[in-house]
């Protein structure tokens, strides 16, 4: 099998790396690139623990070949916070207990900022049906939605 | 295995025709990347139609919509004239999958899957889509019922690619709407689901109807039975009843994993009668 | 020094606030490490093969192909795990469930293993291992596998528990039975008397995180293993013991864990990769994927259960009588005798009997799953105490609150209860609003109890103090929800500190002394424990070091605020020696400055819960939908409480997903048809109301500050509230958990056929 040279934009770097054709965006990531904040819960797109933004979409890395990302825009979790400033939502989920054990939380912090980049000001069902693809085991969800409602209101005032 | 992206139709049909092994096409991904990570497919050729000129565009033509291969079903919820005009269509292409899924899914990728739970077929059948096919010997277009063959299964000639899906533009006085049954609110594949799509002359008598059935047979059911239940009349109690009756009877359910024979046989029913109360409504019925 | 346990009533300055937890920032910024995200230089790639049958004796497995295959570096089978468990009958269960010896058991079970550079190759070498198979007639239902005609999966088991040893081997390995007093008695004493039977399928505790490790073999003989766990330290023993190696000389470093909730107390796959590393002389990764886990890691019990209660025209139970039938998967375990036990914990009972029988069956090995065992029995018994009540025409929570158990109770597993929290729990929710919000049509509302044991057990912790006057916590229970946060609460509070100034860790076993895991609701109890004791043991030398510096006797130092204080007036003119002077000037005093503990914490307070809930059914349907949801329960003293909060929201949502959706599908092949989240459906964010919680604190009498633990009680009452939610909505008494739409709408179809 021969490799793909591929070059693409992760979280504003220009980056370039060799993968094979079946290889996904989420193993490229994580083995190659040592960016392990996306986690592969279920490898079949039905947890959402791989969430990444490629181009402006919300996307499972897991369903993205690593080939696919040629000349396009990657974003994860490890480029959310600004320096050592956290986002809105990284500080609000620290402020509400929004995570137990934490590993769906990477996922659910990508899907929250793509929910309010295009709705800035969701309902409560807005956000439970926006996140519906991010499945967390731990906090029965209510903590989560608490704190995207409190990072929202944070980011309107902004 | 090779990955290749090729610029136009063209080399992407020559690609697969002349290729030896197993190709498979890669749009959206999502069922392509899910059969191969568990081993039910190793392509030895992949080819990403998403480079190709237009594949990623609604376009809006004098007969209707034309919408690309690679038109991911997320795009096809921020079209407000494909909802405005097809929202039946649209509420079943945005059912399909998470978000996330939503950002890379397609319903040319939803047809050609074959499974005969497809969210966007029954939709689609309901409302008269067609596929327009590209291959070796050129370009046709068929009704979209007659792509899936049976679950996992098309039509398809080696070297074909459905180019885009087309819509015909509405006649007034018309709705269509889709509805599926899952026993989660989100993420699930339908156990059962209908399509019914409407045009009522100035009375609100029904001039025109389609119904399709999913998950209820080896492939998405057009019930033209049904259809004919509710042409000539104006949607009334007895009206649904029959819709509802001819609909449950028409299935050919099995029971698996989702559901049993007679769930789906009943729940069909009640589906395509509140699927037909919903396109009713939209058409401006009373 | 000895510590005393004993709860003596104070008031907190730390504990009971909620500041932000210690490991937060790496979770949100995706730098936190948990099993799969940790690589050594050199490592392969582990890969298991797994039965494709559920019931298979191996004839011959032929590997020599996988071996030839370049890029393999390992490929073993159980011969490279030889029986070393010396007559450990529990010890061998899990090795043949690491690999199979003489019989696949279930669809899933591990037959071989390989090791290869990278994945596609190890993927390849599997497709070249040859397993001759004979396969056998299988059994998966519990009922079925109790029958004569079932086929027998391990013909050595003679049921144990009864009076003469049966003739035959069944799939029955043990009758339990537990309680007091004379049902026939009871019985007859009844006005009122309703029987039930009740089934719930396989569920799965569905951690996000696959199972991960890396296991590093020397040729030295010592070993290195990085993995998600609940129990590091129980992973060592279990390793060790089964790969022959000394226990010291491995050393497990638990990493974050991505859920668990009982599903990664056991070793399934460590075992292998050590084996794999120690043939390869390299270090290998082994990750499950998803459909493993399902198949292959360790489930909860599947249930059959007959209730009988009788109650007295005035409301009171004279007599309850249980029959559980428990799976266990294919080797014997103690599932249905916790379900006999936990049964009737709620009630104040004077005839009670409870008799648990262990089924062997070919599905995966079952597991702990938070509370083991406790929901099911609550479905059957509190769906039945709610139709007994609707019988004698009593108000479902006024029943029980005539009959709860109280502070002096026998309980029906036993013992005698302390102070507790089943009356409190059910007076708060007969006050609380949800209880009296209107329903509209097809709507309906239900409530339960549910009991939990809680557990305590072997902890170790180090608190040490340094010069800066910062404190480090390592402590050997893993942190599975922000157990760190609340064990620096603790540490803070007792040293009289600023919570900032502790950071805690989790220490790997080659650092502390023996802990047990964090199950049994335990961590939280049993490490603010040995934190509370570890501080003040190291109080005790931070008063010897003020005494020393003042040269006065320790006798007059006391300890108050952070500070060390000379007491009495002829040391008026010493100012206050505050932990941080103190520290900075340990390096003449005397040197560092430590605190440990080794202790067993006995005396977890037993917990309660009551759960309401409202749903809506849609009868054309049966699909449902959770209106709203309340848990009240007792934690002791929340250390934590938005933590506490967590714990009961989280267990309340595990609950429901249970109750409605969640369950193992088996097909006629016996093999699993839905091992993924797609169709193995836990509760998505929008299948949800906001949990509301009610956090009751009666203080536990064994605790210093009348800690509980409160992380699994919650599980236990949803899936009888949610049945009986679903029974008053439909109109239809619901008695098959998951109630799936299929199963209400057949429900409600057949109540209507009359």
């Amino acid at each position: 099998m021969a490799g793909v040279a591929v070059s693409t934009t992760i979280n504003g770097d220009s980056i370039e790396y060799l993968c094979q054709p079946d290889e996904t965006l989420l193993d490229v990531l994580r083995d190659r690139l040592g960016l392990t904040g996306a986690k592969e819960g279920c490898g079949t797109g039905d947890c959402g623990a791989c969430s990444i933004i490629l181009d402006d979409r919300l996307v499972c890395s897991c369903l993205v070949l690593g080939a696919e990302a040629e000349g396009r825009r990657v974003e994860t979790i490890e480029g959310m916070a600004h320096g050592d400033t956290l986002h809105p939502l990284q500080q609000k989920f620290l402020e509400h207990a929004a995570l137990q054990c934490g590993i769906c939380t990477p996922g659910f912090l990508i899907a929250a900022k793509d929910l309010l980049a295009k709705n800035p000001d969701p309902t409560e069902e807005e956000i439970r049906f926006g996140l519906a693809g991010n499945l967390c085991r731990c906090t029965g969800y209510d903590k989560i939605v608490r704190a995207v409602q409190d990072a929202a209101n944070v980011m309107k005032g902004a | 295995m090779r990955y290749i992206r090729p610029l136009s139709m063209e080399d992407a049909v020559g690609q697969l025709a002349g290729s030896s092994g197993t190709a498979a096409i890669l749009a959206g991904g999502s069922d392509l990347l899910v059969r191969m990570k568990g081993g039910f497919i190793e392509p030895d050729l992949i080819v990403d139609i998403k480079a190709i000129d237009g594949l990623g565009e609604i376009r809006e033509t004098a007969e209707g919509y034309s919408i690309g291969a690679a038109v991911s079903c997320a795009l096809m919820g921020e079209s407000a004239a494909l909802k405005r005009e097809w929202p039946g269509v649209v509420e079943a292409a945005k059912l399909i999958g998470s978000k996330q899924v939503q950002g890379r899914c397609t319903i040319v990728g939803n047809l050609c899957n074959a499974s005969p739970a497809a969210d966007s077929v029954p939709a689609l059948v309901a409302a008269g889509a067609r596929a327009l096919i590209a291959g070796p010997g050129g370009k046709r277009t068929v009704a979209v019922e007659a792509v899936p063959t049976g679950p996992g299964k098309t039509s398809l000639a080696k070297g074909e690619i459905i180019e885009a899906i087309l819509l015909d533009r509405r006649a007034p006085r018309s709705g269509d709407a889709y509805l599926r049954f899952i026993p989660r609110t989100e993420m699930d594949i339908a156990v059962v689901s209908a399509g019914v799509n409407l045009t009522l002359d100035e009375a609100g008598v029904v001039k025109a109807a389609r119904v399709a059935l999913g998950a209820v047979a080896a492939t998405v059911l057009l019930v033209e039975e049904a259809a004919e239940a509710l042409i000539g009349r104006k949607l009334d109690e007895a009206a649904l009843e029959r819709l509802a009756k001819v609909c449950s009877g028409a299935c050919r359910p099995i029971d698996d994993k989702r559901g049993t024979v007679e769930f789906r046989r009943k729940v069909a029913g009640v589906l395509a009668r509140r699927a037909a109360t919903t396109a009713y409504a939209r058409a401006g019925g009373k | 020094m000895n510590f005393d346990p004993r709860y003596s009533g104070r008031n907190f300055t730390s504990v009971g606030t909620r500041p932000i937890r210690p490991d937060g920032v790496d979770k949100v910024t995706g730098r936190a490490r948990y099993g799969a995200d940790f690589n050594m230089a050199g490592q392969l790639v582990g890969r298991v093969l797994r039965s494709p049958h559920a019931h298979a004796t191996i004839r011959k497995i032929d590997t020599s192909k996988a071996e030839k295959l370049p890029g393999v570096k390992a490929v073993i089978t159980a011969a490279d795990l030889p029986d070393l468990t010396d007559g450990d009958a529990a010890m061998y269960d899990i090795l043949d469930n690491c690999m199979a010896r003489k019989k696949a058991l279930y669809d899933g079970h591990a037959v071989a293993a390989v090791a290869a550079v990278d994945a596609r190759t190890a993927r390849q070498a599997l497709k070249l291992i040859e397993v001759d198979y004979e396969v056998l007639p299988h059994v998966t239902d519990v009922d079925e596998a109790m029958k004569h005609s079932a086929p027998v999966l391990n013909d050595t088991i003679f049921t144990e528990g009864v009076e003469e040893k049966p003739a035959r081997p069944s799939n029955v390995t043990t009758r339990t039975q537990y309680g007091h007093g004379d049902i026939h008695k009871g019985f007859g004493q009844a006005d009122y008397v309703v029987e039930r039977s009740f089934k719930t399928e396989q569920t799965h505790q569905g951690y996000i995180e696959p199972h991960a490790c890396v296991a590093n073999v020397s040729s030295d003989g010592t070993a290195d293993l990085w993995v998600c766990t609940q129990g590091h330290f129980v992973y060592r023993q279990h390793c060790a013991q089964l790969l022959g190696m000394e226990a010291s000389k491995l050393r497990v470093t638990s990493s974050e864990i991505g859920g668990g909730f009982g599903g990664k107390t056991h070793v399934w796959a460590e075992p292998v990769a050590l084996a794999l590393s120690r043939k390869a002389g390299r270090p290998v990764k082994l990750v499950m994927t998803r459909d493993e886990v399902f198949r292959a890691s360790g489930p909860t019990s599947a249930t059959s259960i007959d209730v009988r209660i009788g109650a007295s025209k005035d409301g009171t139970i004279t007599a309850a009588e249980a029959t559980l039938r428990y799976s266990c998967g294919p080797y014997a375990g103690m599932w249905a005798e916790i379900g006999a036990m936990t049964a009737f914990a709620c009630y104040r009972l004077e005839n009670v009997k409870t008799v648990g029988y262990e089924v062997l069956v070919n599905r995966p090995k079952t597991a702990a799953y938070r509370a083991p065992s406790a929901p099911m029995a609550a479905f059957a018994v509190e769906s039945t105490v709610d139709e007994l009540a609707k019988e004698i025409g009593i108000d479902p929570v006024e029943f029980r609150i005539r009959n709860a158990a109280q502070e002096g109770t026998r309980s029906s597993y036993g013992p005698v209860y302390g102070p507790i929290g089943i009356g409190p729990t059910l007076e708060a929710a007969k006050n609380h609003p949800h209880m009296k919000a209107p329903l509209g049509k097809n709507q309906g509302r239900g409530m339960a109890c549910g009991f939990w044991f809680n557990f305590g057990g072997q902890t170790c912790t180090d608190l040490n103090i340094g010069m800066d006057g910062s404190v480090s916590l390592a402590v050997g229970t893993v942190d599975v929800g922000g157990s760190r946060a609340s064990l620096s609460l603790v540490a803070a509070e007792e040293l009289g500190i600023a919570y900032e100034q502790v950071k805690a860790v989790v220490a790997d076993t080659s650092s502390l002394g023996y802990n047990d895991m964090t199950d049994g609701s335990r961590g939280t109890f049993s490490s603010s424990m040995a934190t509370i004791s570890a501080a003040r043991n190291a109080i005790k030398i931070l008063r010897e070091r003020a005494a020393q510096t003042w040269d006065i006797p320790v006798e007059d130092v006391v300890w108050e605020k952070g500070h060390a204080i000379a007491k009495g007036e002829k040391y008026g003119n010493l100012a206050a020696l505050s932990l941080r002077e103190i520290a900075a000037a340990s390096g003449k005093t005397g040197g560092p400055i430590a605190g440990h503990s080794e202790l067993v914490a006995d005396g977890a307070g037993v917990s309660f819960a009551t759960h309401i809930c409202d749903i809506e059914v849609d009868p054309e349907t049966g699909a449902t939908r959770v209106l709203r949801y309340t848990v009240v329960q007792d934690a002791g003293k929340a250390v934590h409480p938005t933590y506490v909060e967590g714990q009961y929201q989280g267990g309340a949502a595990q609950g429901i997903g249970w109750a409605l959706n969640e369950e193992y599908i088996y097909g006629k092949d016996g093999r699993l048809q839905n091992p993924g989240f797609l169709d193995y459906r836990i509760p998505v964010c929008s299948d949800l109301p906001m949990i509301d919680t009610q956090i009751l604190e009666i203080p536990n009498p064994n605790h210093p500050y009348g800690v509980r633990g409160v992380g699994e009680t919650s599980i236990v009452p949803p899936l009888a509230a949610i049945a009986n939610a679903v029974s008053n909505a439909a109109g239809v008494r619901m008695t098959h958990i998951p109630m799936s739409p299929p199963r209400i709408l057949a429900a409600i179809e057949a109540e209507r056929g009359g």
